[in-house]
């Protein structure tokens, strides 16, 4: 019952595909659209071990910048989702579709390199884990990246999303060897 | 208009990732601490979802288009999503998933030895209204054993996902019945350490919500993160 506290977090369970995907929900912008990129990475566990049982949510700026949101200093931009969701396949991969983001302001005024704000859900995840992607070909404004800054150096690499053929690959590690840098929101 | 900043997540509510009880936390917890992320407008914003996403039939869980009626005691769970500071989370979507009455899933991982209902998918989506009220219908979920640990049994539960206003707000839980005698022994329950945080994911009997001669009634108010208090107002 209520008292008004915070609610705590449970696990989305091994069952979290009943109730989460969406046919679209990888689909920040549809196939064929000007610029889109696929994003895709593989999510694994302590022992290297692929996830079947994953969700990985993505939130993002448009490429100008601008967020779908009424906070958005320019208030809502419709036109551009910002949201994916995609559940890992038996070989732990997930795959989401979108368009590079653009710069967006961040703490003393310096402007944050292109990222995404990534969510990753599972069983055996008591609570979401938090994460960002940024991008291997914007080198200068990641050297410049006020929360990149915070990182361990020799931790950052996890957090940059490589090139390949058809956009960009973002592996993410639970735990281990690699364990990719998680934020505490 | 600068958004307000939210509170930080101070350990004393959500579970620690590793909950060893809990076996699955064991090879998925990352073992590193956390980076301290600041609260920038990625973090302000979030997904506004749920326009043209949500029909009034996806909050009725029992009934299918083209089919018959869920097995089961049909139940009628709504709430208040409101944050921590007491304001209503308006037109937000609320996703629910569940097993049937039997305990069983629609899953193809799902192996209990008992009896799927070809009238029941146990998925269910909702916005909440203007004070940030949600109502969906439904049936009792069954308890179900899970392996974990010997005769492992799960309390009967409802999986809620909750978006807020906020990429900071996003919240998944699961919601919980009142007097289940297997609260003692779930993990997962458990690995919320606090007993007030606790109760706070069980529903309570809800009379006035209670349907005569149809279905039983249950509350379940959820709180996503607030906001701090600007320093101004914490000054004399």
């Amino acid at each position: 019952m209520s008292d008004g506290g915070l609610t705590p977090s449970q696990t989305v369970g091994p069952y979290l595909a009943i109730g989460l995907p969406w046919p679209d929900g990888p689909h920040v912008v549809p196939e064929g659209s000007p610029g889109a990129v696929w994003i895709r990475g593989t999510v694994r566990d302590g022992n290297g071990a692929p996830l079947p049982d994953a969700l990985v949510e993505t939130w993002q700026a448009d490429p100008a910048g601008h967020f779908d949101h009424p906070d958005d200093p320019g208030g809502r931009h419709t036109e551009f989702r910002g949201f994916g969701r995609c559940p890992t396949d038996d070989g732990g991969g997930y795959a989401i579709l979108t368009r590079k983001p653009g710069r967006v302001p961040g703490p003393g005024g310096v402007e944050q390199a292109p990222h995404i704000a990534v969510s990753v859900l599972a069983r055996g995840l008591l609570n979401r884990v938090v994460t960002r992607i940024y991008f291997a070909d914007e080198a200068a404004a990641n050297a410049a990246d006020p929360v990149l800054a915070g990182v361990p150096a020799d931790r950052r690499a996890t957090l940059i999303a490589r090139p390949i053929d058809d956009g960009y690959r973002f592996d993410i590690r639970l735990q281990g060897d690699d364990e990719t840098v998680f934020f505490a929101l | 208009m600068t958004p307000a900043v939210y509170r930080r997540d101070d350990g004393t509510v959500h579970p620690p990732l590793l909950s060893p009880g809990y076996r699955s936390t064991i090879l998925r917890a990352p073992s590193q601490a956390p980076v301290l992320l600041p609260h920038t407008l990625t973090e302000l914003t979030g997904p506004v979802l749920g326009e043209g996403r949500v029909t009034a039939a996806d909050a009725d869980l029992t009934v299918r288009a083209g089919g018959g009626e869920a097995q089961g005691q049909r139940i009628v769970v709504h709430g208040r999503v409101r944050d921590e500071n007491g304001r209503p989370v308006p037109n937000s979507l609320v996703e629910v998933w569940q097993a049937n009455a039997a305990g069983r899933y629609l899953h193809k991982w799902d192996r209990h030895d008992a009896p799927l209902d070809p009238n029941f998918t146990g998925v269910g989506r909702c916005l909440t209204d203007a004070s940030g009220h949600y109502r969906f219908v439904t049936i009792k979920p069954g308890a179900y054993p899970w392996g974990n640990h010997a005769n492992a049994w799960r309390p009967a539960h409802i999986h809620f996902s909750l978006f807020g206003r906020a990429f900071t707000q996003r919240l998944v839980t699961q919601m919980y019945f009142p007097d289940d005698p297997l609260f003692g022994y779930d993990p997962i329950v458990n690995s919320v350490r606090d007993e007030r945080a606790r109760q706070r994911m069980v529903a309570a009997f809800d009379l006035a919500a209670t349907v005569d001669e149809w279905a039983l009634g249950f509350r379940f108010d959820i709180v996503l993160r607030g906001t701090e208090a600007t320093p101004m107002e914490t000054r004399p």
